[in-house]
């Protein structure tokens, strides 16, 4: 995995191809909430890379991922921009609409069982399909449908493709579920939560399974998940979403090794890791804003460790970190965000200590004589 | 399969043996004396005349015995002699049951066309679609039969001319003519709950994850809807026909009088005014018969609908 990085799809790295998914601004009001469902979303996926997605649940993750194949709440109001393979989705209505969700963009989601059409067989799931893409001839269709099954690796695949889905485990469902998002060889996958409600084994089946289809078609992988362990192995860049905005963006290693928001630091404090005790598991304190919540300034605020009186004036901005072209994290106190935003800050008055500390401060030094900025998202 | 299959006709005949003791109770304890009617009218009756048809009709045994004997009878195929028509009761009923039958299977399909065919329209559409199939089955549900039946008469019969007013008609073509307004008196009433069950189990339907998913993979709306909503809003639709028209079958009466249809309801009206035991008992066990075996046809028929239903009862 880390020879990937730096080439096409570290953020340090310039594209050669045109990305699959582009979506830039992507901001999601619905009436009577008080903050909109999405803030300002803006990632790319490029051919033949996986980019995970990480968040709680509610932070929007599977928001962002049915916009791109433009499902968006009943009567959401959406600005921005998502182009998929260069077609702007939001501006797709009716067969156009259909076409590009039956042949360019396919979803995994998260229940397999729920997925499935419960008194149908397999094989219908995958032969419906297969219709969109002209295939009707019921033989054909069928004979296409055991190869599916077969191609991720389903035991018996004549015999599944008669068996309804509560005759089969959920391991093998999934498996059913990814032959019908593979039946018409989309350019981009979502997998939403693909692996989360499947025992590791299978989860580790499903995601090698994943990853391999990926490699050979060059497919694109939009990775989501809530595990920031498994994003931060398995991806290749990583975004952390907060309360509808992306609060970092980084290439995964870099992402786990040094994480610079505090809510990306929290989050992995969350899970327990082989070396640490019980004693290093550090929940983050309060819960996630509800859609009722009105947020002035950053939305991580209220729970965040380190936050100042000034943090909850702030507008989130992704703030491009230097150590790492193309990363962002939106945070007021990390030491890039200073030298941008000069007037905001009190100078010398800061007094919490930036965890970094001694190397943050002679950064802060450093950047402040300098005063040039990275180009934010170079590698778009 | 087979195990099921007999459990369930195990049931049905328990059911029945039931109902054919309740049903033969209730003709017995109904007031008036069959035997004054068969001595042919009070001013002739003397004791020991009365006495003698009570025990040519062995209406002077206990009711176990009575039951029993009518039962055994039964089982051999024997439904007994109408006290008034003196024909056989077998044959009575043959000849009145095709148009109660044609009636019943006219109106369901009247109702199953009608009812479920709004049921997806306000499901599907919503708005006002939604509110005006809500509203004009309410209306027509509310409407009793025989205002029904007057109303359609007065309209399509005797205003328009279009539908004869009464009579059973020759041939296929003049039964289905004739029969037309009977039958669409009786669907009207089933409309309102038809149309309701159907719209309310699309609406469960299409609230499931798989529904979306298929919108979300690009299948046209349309095979969303027959094949994901629909297909699977089956169960509660087929069911709540199954039961209405069930209950038809034991609700003819009114409109077999109203268009002076010639029916088993009529049948039964005549035999209970005459105290002609056997013939109501014959056809008061028809009903109840046809009640059961079409409840325990949609039974039969429901895990083919839904297969998980399959599953958990063979687990069973």
């Amino acid at each position: 995995m880390t020879e990937t990085i730096g080439t096409t799809a570290s953020p340090a790295g310039g594209y050669t191809e045109r990305p699959l998914l582009e979506i830039d601004g992507l901001t999601l009001e619905v009436p009577g909430a008080a903050r909109p469902l999405l803030a300002d979303v803006t990632l790319s996926v490029g051919p033949g890379e996986v980019v995970g997605l990480v968040g709680e649940s509610g932070s929007g993750k599977s928001t962002t991922a049915k916009a791109a194949l433009g499902l968006l709440p009943d009567e959401a109001r959406a600005t921005g921009s998502v182009r998929v393979d260069g077609t702007e989705v939001l501006e797709l209505r009716g067969e156009e609409l259909r076409h590009h969700r039956a042949r360019t963009v396919a979803m995994i989601h998260q229940d397999p069982r729920a997925a499935l059409n419960p008194v149908r067989r397999v094989g219908d799931f995958l032969t419906e399909r297969l219709a969109l893409a002209g295939l009707t001839d019921r033989g054909a269709a069928r004979e296409r449908a055991v190869e599916l099954l077969a191609a991720v690796g389903l035991s018996a695949p004549e015999r599944r493709v008669r068996q309804r889905p509560h005759e089969l485990s959920g391991g093998m469902l999934q498996r059913v579920v990814i032959a019908g998002a593979l039946a018409l060889d989309p350019r981009l996958l979502l997998a939403d939560e693909a692996t989360s409600a499947l025992d590791v084994t299978t989860q580790a089946e499903i995601l090698d399974l994943l990853r391999r289809l990926r490699a050979e078609g060059d497919t694109g992988l939009l990775f989501i998940t809530h595990d920031l362990h498994l994003a931060a192995a398995y991806c290749d860049r990583v975004l952390v979403m907060y309360a509808g905005r992306i609060v970092e963006h980084r290439s995964a290693e870099r992402l786990f090794a040094d994480p610079r928001h505090p809510y990306t630091r929290g989050l992995l404090e969350c899970s327990p890791s082989l070396e640490g005790t019980s004693a290093g598991i550090r929940p983050i304190p309060g819960r996630p804003p509800s859609l009722a919540d009105a947020l002035r300034g950053c939305p991580f605020a209220p729970r965040c460790a380190a936050a100042e009186p000034a943090c909850e004036e702030w507008t989130p901005r992704p703030v491009p970190l230097e150590a790492e072209p193309g990363a962002q994290a939106s945070c007021r106190r990390l030491p890039e965000a200073r030298t941008t935003e000069t007037g905001l800050r009190e100078g010398g008055t800061v007094k919490t200590r930036i965890p970094e500390d001694g190397l943050a401060e002679a950064r802060l030094l450093e950047s402040g004589a300098t005063e040039s900025v990275p180009p934010r998202r170079s590698h778009r | 399969m087979l195990r099921r299959l007999l459990r369930q006709v195990t049931g049905l005949a328990a059911t029945l043996f039931a109902a054919s003791f309740v049903i033969f109770a209730a003709v017995y304890a109904a007031p008036g004396d069959p035997a004054a009617f068969l001595a042919g009218g009070r001013d002739k009756l003397t004791p020991e005349k009365l006495a003698a048809v009570r025990e040519q009709y062995h209406l002077d045994e206990p009711l176990v015995v009575q039951y029993g004997r009518w039962l055994w009878d039964c089982l051999h195929g024997d439904l007994g002699r109408s006290f008034k028509y003196t024909d056989q009761v077998a044959d009575l009923l043959l000849s009145r049951l095709p148009t109660t039958l044609g009636l019943v299977a006219y109106a369901t399909v009247l109702f199953v066309v009608l009812g479920v065919g709004a049921g997806i329209l306000a499901a599907v559409r919503g708005g006002w679609a939604d509110r005006t199939v809500v509203g004009v089955t309410t209306l027509a549900a509310s409407v009793p039969h025989f205002v029904a039946a007057i109303g359609l008469v007065s309209l399509f019969g005797v205003r328009l001319g279009w539908f004869p007013v009464t009579g059973d008609g020759n041939g296929f073509g003049g039964t289905v003519h004739h029969l037309t307004l009977p039958a669409l008196s009786m669907a009207l009433g089933a409309l309102a709950v038809i149309s309701r069950v159907t719209r309310q189990s699309m609406l469960d339907a299409a609230a499931a994850d798989h529904v979306e998913t298929a919108r979300a993979s690009g299948v046209p709306e349309r095979e969303v809807i027959r094949r994901h909503v629909l297909r699977n809003a089956l169960g509660p639709i087929v069911t709540m026909c199954g039961l209405v028209t069930a209950g038809m079958l034991a609700g003819t009466v009114v409109v077999e009088t109203a268009f002076g249809l010639s029916g088993i309801g009529s049948l039964l009206v005549n035999a209970i005014n005459t105290h002609d035991f056997p013939v109501a008992q014959a056809v008061l066990l028809l009903m109840v018969a046809g009640y059961i075996v079409v409840t325990n046809l949609v039974d039969v028929v429901h895990p083919l609908l839904d297969p998980r239903v399959r599953a958990v009862r063979s687990a069973a």
